[in-house]
């Protein structure tokens, strides 16, 4: 067990490499109830989500969930997270666990002027993920919800394992799979019933140390990582949730001029060409100086390569291109390649 | 499970003394703690070390470990097959050694645990 953000998170289980492996091949359950919620309810919802959320939050159905950036006027990241639409005038934000303070301050802040209601309600929600290619059939046999209708990054109201919550189609693995959101008093109730539910496929299950490489083989960034408040949007690559056409919003003017001046720097994937693992924190030299950092970086159970991510100057920022990571005072070369590392097979 | 034939330290390194040298590797306990091995870095034969000095790194998916070295000596040989399975320290610990080292002080072997009371010391 290891401390993170005020909660005891065990980094694994069984072990990191088997939790990875049954992720990508059955289905490996996650209690990330450590994550934060906010919601944000009242006549002026929308257009307070669409202040303070990069991504279009006007083009969410009821029941559909989105990407998105908590953004600062700079265009860089107060956080990330995902943006629910529970109806027309309520959303739920789900932000990072060590950001909830700090997330929740700023929204409240930035709201003011709005006719919403933004509460903290992390402490109203467990929530339990099944993540993996057999995580439909396993949590369809503790559900009355018609899992097959509800489409990736959708969300429907049920019962799970006798259980009143929320499931929701998304996750942070790169595989299908399922995120409940459940009273916590009922967590237990609900987790024990997936590992039993789960018995035949080994649904077994994973930590914080294989939702790391997971997310990481999926190229999905981590916060305090890849993406903090002195990374942009189109710094990281992100642009997919900048909502252009939607109108005004925190950072929007900073992100149009960087748009229109082109971006100095950008997050690529690696890979290690040399036998060494690249990690967080470590430089990256180009041309015998320092020209970037590495954000992220593992050797995969799965991919069995040594990846990870790294701000690289723009115009080096090429697939194919390579360039040296100083590791323990030894350079060790690496080849920029396409995001994400892995793409699950579509089924 | 942990073998009478070698000598152990606070570290989790092993060391087998055969004549005037000794084989080093790590222990099952340390091999569990770090999870799947996938690289290690080890010297190069003749290199001098202190007790207690690093001669390499051991890196699994979680993390990167110093390997320390058990006695003062001079690097004998170097495990390179090792180096190429590193998977190899995670199924077979005991037999996995790394580095053979000629002993300069034969009196370094005193400071460090029997088989039993390294077990007494992670159990």
């Amino acid at each position: 067990m290891v401390p993170f953000a005020g909660w005891d998170m065990p980094v694994e289980y069984s072990g990191l490499s088997q939790e990875h492996l049954a992720v990508r091949t059955r289905a490996g359950l996650f209690d990330v109830t450590h994550m934060g919620q906010v919601e944000l309810a009242g006549k002026d919802a929308v257009a307070a989500v669409q202040w303070i959320s990069s991504n279009d939050a006007a083009r969410l159905k009821i029941g559909q969930a989105h990407y998105s950036g908590l953004t600062t006027p700079a265009g860089t990241f107060v956080d990330d997270m995902l943006v629910y639409r529970f109806g027309e005038d309520h959303f739920l934000l789900v932000i990072n666990a060590s950001n909830v303070e700090k997330d929740v301050a700023w929204i409240a802040e930035q709201t003011r002027r709005f006719d919403v209601a933004a509460v903290d309600t992390s402490a109203r929600y467990a929530l339990i993920a099944l993540q993996g290619p057999l995580a439909r059939q396993v949590m369809q046999r503790l559900s009355n919800v018609d899992l097959a209708t509800i489409k990736y990054y959708w969300f429907a109201h049920g019962e799970i394992a006798g259980v009143r919550g929320t499931l929701s189609r998304t996750g942070y693995t790169g595989e299908d799979g399922y995120e409940v959101f459940v009273p916590p008093q009922q967590a237990v109730r609900v987790w024990d019933a997936i590992l039993d539910a789960g018995r035949d496929e080994d649904v077994i299950p994973a930590g914080l140390g294989a939702r790391d490489t997971l997310r990481l083989e999926a190229a999905m960034r981590l916060y305090g990582n890849d993406i903090d408040d002195t990374t942009t949007v189109l710094d990281a690559d992100l642009e997919w949730i900048i909502g252009w056409n939607k109108g005004e919003f925190l950072g929007r003017q900073a992100l149009a001029d960087q748009k229109a001046r082109g971006v100095a720097r950008r997050i690529v994937g690696f890979e290690m060409k040399d036998r060494a693992i690249a990690r967080h924190g470590y430089p990256v030299i180009i041309d015998g100086a320092e020209a970037g950092r590495v954000t992220s970086g593992t050797q995969t159970p799965f991919l069995k390569k040594a990846i990870g991510m790294a701000y690289v100057p723009a115009a080096r920022a090429v697939p194919g291109m390579e360039f040296d990571v100083e590791i323990r005072g030894r350079l060790a070369r690496a080849t920029i390649v396409p995001l994400p590392f892995y793409k699950r097979p579509r089924g | 499970m942990y073998p009478a034939d070698c000598q152990y330290t606070k570290d989790h390194e092993w060391i087998r003394v055969t004549g005037d040298a000794g084989q080093v590797g790590i222990t099952d306990y340390a091999q569990k703690q770090l999870g799947d091995v996938v690289y290690l870095d080890l010297p190069q034969v003749g290199r001098t070390l202190k007790v207690g000095e690093s001669f390499g790194t051991v890196e699994s998916v979680k993390a990167v470990s110093e390997l320390y070295s058990p006695v003062a000596g001079v690097v004998k040989a170097v495990n390179s097959a090792l180096a190429e399975k590193p998977e190899r320290v995670n199924s077979d610990p005991h037999a996995s050694w790394m580095i053979e080292v000629t002993l300069a002080s034969p009196g370094d072997l005193d400071a460090l645990m029997s088989a039993e009371q390294y077990s007494d010391l992670v159990k």
